[in-house]
């Protein structure tokens, strides 16, 4: 909701031609509410006289019980479903379950109808599809106005996003426009009873991993967390299992989006996995060296593992590697599930980064690197004696 | 212009422990520090200050009990002109959305405010979500993940920036007002201030605004007013010894075959 200051309001009309609802009006000469409000705030964003505050409504605890299904928000890229929209699915195929709700995914973009069917086969009932020119880049502000809309409409119970950079970007942004509860990057999720209600009960990390919290959110619908990509597992993908397509529309207009694109750097020429969305990352520090070269025998490791590449902090400053390949605290915060890290020490900074693999392997010269206080298997040795041997013997399993 | 920059003042570790028979953190004799992408966040704004020719007023803005005023006291000496601590027992508690309430009618408070800096997370709570939040609260655009300001242009009213993608990174312009959560290339040197700067730091304004100072009941505030709430908190289950060898190359590579294959990761 939105509250308009009458008297300073200016009757300028800017809000009305933002609403994506078309619920405000100038009417003698000042703008008014005529319907009902999304709570998008778009319009206090455009108002020049600083007039329009957001409201923020909170439910009373009879209202949420109107809330219903655990909603995927499914993240894509150029017309390409990232890997969390399945991940998060298959967790929300538990947590529906265990509710018995509805699993459905969100799908915003352009031109991106068809990718539906994907989610369908991991295992969403409904799928919400806003598809127009306006999404076909993200804007917080857009996406914002969109997801705000369908949930004003639809009252999910549940939704979840996956915790990329565009997940922590826009998650905060609709917990902030409709004063919902949000819990950041977590690492599981449960339906629990507190309280005697049902709710989603949100594990995550802090302190860079060193303590767990459990958070809930009792008081605000959608309970919205983001979640670790690469935590969560995607089912089975199930060609017949049955959906339904809802398509929405949801007119943002171009005015009300204030931040534009002007040019994509660096683009990665090679299309390179992201780091946070490989099985397997092989990872090299100061150890391996400082050029392009002599980062080649763990590409080739990467090569054979399906894996990717990437580089711990010093590697960045040389300017060896890219930032988006970087590990660590200060780069990404990665948990594949294989992480095999070559010639880093292992700082604070990079271990709380890679917490969360399922199996990190290290290989070190030094015996008391604190690589290896995390390490599941670590080799003391040489690593251009070591990886050769590996690539050799990875190609023999390989081959056979 | 006015800029102001928001500030939390963190432990200086991550290797923070927690109290198993409370299960609350434990604080004591833990140093505190500025959290280190704010410091960035407020680097990104003294140079802008110090390459415009027009005056700016740089606010650091916190919230936090009042031993955070150090935090301040190091803004002061970067190159902040004030600082205000919200600082008052009914903010205690806060999660990020009420955390961004009680910063949003700070802002408003400040008035006339042309960019808003924060670090894109607190090394604590990792939650980046304290500036977007308090955009959406202010009805104001946000661009996270900023890394560089390439050009601000108060007569047009907009901002151009560098910030990073999942992907890799976009120039974007932005209109002004607008929220930037700020997070370093690597290679970053925070400016070290000087003993001059730090004397000079002292004379400048500082205040503390409480709950009268800011408006709204209490339960808008802190605990009550948040909407997210830490049921439990805990030491991560403790991970098994892991296996260390030191043989031949041959030996050690066939050893870390089998541990994978047992494993079932090949």
């Amino acid at each position: 909701m939105i509250e308009i200051d009458s008297e300073l309001c200016t009757g300028c009309g800017r809000c009305v031609k933002v609403c994506p609802v078309d619920v405000l009006e100038i009417k003698e000469r000042k703008a008014v509410l005529t319907g009902d409000c999304i709570s998008c705030g778009v319009c206090v964003s455009s108002c020049p006289e600083d007039v329009i505050e957001p409201v923020i409504q909170t439910a009373e605890v009879e209202d949420l019980s109107q809330y219903n299904g655990v909603w995927v928000f499914a993240e894509q890229q150029k017309g390409e479903l990232k890997p969390t929209g399945p991940q998060l699915l298959g967790k929300g195929r538990e947590l529906a379950d265990e509710l018995g709700e509805e699993l459905c995914a969100v799908l915003i973009g352009n031109d991106i109808k068809d990718l539906s069917e994907e989610l369908g086969s991991y295992g969403a009932e409904k799928i919400y599809v806003l598809d127009d020119d306006i999404f076909e880049n993200y804007s917080t502000e857009a996406y914002t106005t969109a997801l705000t809309s369908l949930i004003s409409e639809y009252k999910p119970n549940i939704l979840l996003y996956g915790a990329t950079h565009l997940g922590r970007d826009l998650a905060p942004s609709v917990a902030g426009r409709m004063g919902l509860g949000l819990t950041a990057d977590c690492t599981d999720l449960n339906i629990e009873e507190v309280e005697g209600r049902k709710m989603l009960l949100q594990t995550r990390p802090a302190f860079g991993g060193n303590v767990m919290a459990d958070i809930v959110c009792p008081n605000s619908r959608p309970q919205m967390a983001t979640v670790r990509p690469h935590v969560m597992s995607p089912m089975e993908p199930d060609k017949d299992h049955e959906f339904e397509v809802i398509e929405e529309n949801v007119k943002v207009k171009e005015e009300a989006i204030s931040t534009k694109v002007i040019e994509v750097l660096e683009p990665e020429g090679k299309a390179e996995i992201p780091i946070e969305e490989a099985d397997v990352v092989v990872c090299g520090g100061r150890g391996v060296g400082t050029s392009e070269e002599d980062f080649e025998l763990l590409r080739e490791i990467a090569d054979l593992l399906d894996g990717t590449v990437g580089c711990s902090r010093p590697i960045v400053e040389e300017d060896v590697m890219p930032k988006s390949r970087q590990v660590g605290q200060s780069g990404k915060t990665i948990s594949p599930k294989l992480y095999i890290v070559c010639g880093v020490s292992g700082a604070i900074q990079h271990k709380v980064g890679i917490k969360d693999s399922d199996y990190i392997i290290g290989v070190n010269k030094d015996p008391d690197a604190p690589i290896f206080d995390v390490a599941d298997f670590g080799i003391v040795g040489d690593l251009f004696e070591v990886l050769p041997l590996l690539i050799e013997k990875l190609k023999r399993i390989k081959e056979n | 212009m006015r800029f102001v920059v928001l500030v939390k003042q963190v432990p200086d570790t991550t290797e923070v422990e927690v109290d198993e028979e409370t299960g609350t953190i434990i604080r004591e004799g833990v140093p505190s520090t500025l959290n280190a992408f704010d410091e960035f966040a407020l680097n990104v704004a003294v140079d802008i200050k110090e390459q415009k020719e027009e005056e700016v007023e740089i606010v650091a803005l916190s919230m936090g009990p009042p031993q955070a005023e150090e935090a301040l006291n190091k803004c002061l000496a970067i190159g902040a002109d004030r600082a205000i601590l919200l600082t008052d027992r009914a903010f205690a508690g806060a999660d990020t959305w009420a955390t961004a309430v009680t910063l949003s009618r700070a802002l408003k408070k400040i008035g006339n405010v042309d960019l808003i800096f924060a670090g894109q997370e607190a090394s604590d709570g990792n939650t980046a979500q304290v500036g977007p939040e308090v955009a959406a609260h202010r009805g104001l655009p946000q661009l996270t993940y900023v890394s560089e300001i390439e050009k601000l242009d108060p007569g047009e009213g907009n901002i151009v920036c560098k910030k990073e993608t999942d992907e890799g990174h976009v120039r974007i312009k932005s209109d002004i007002p607008v929220v930037l959560a700020c997070m370093p290339d690597p290679g970053f040197e925070p400016k070290i201030p000087n003993v001059r700067e730090i004397m000079k730091a002292k004379k400048k304004p500082k205040e503390q605004w409480g709950i009268e100072d800011l408006g709204g009941k209490e339960d808008d505030f802190g605990l009550e007013g948040s909407e997210s709430v830490v049921i439990e908190t805990y030491s991560p289950p403790p991970k098994g010894e892991g296996i260390k060898i030191e043989e031949e190359p041959e030996k050690s590579v066939d050893e870390l075959l089998k541990f994978l294959d047992e494993e079932g990761i090949l």
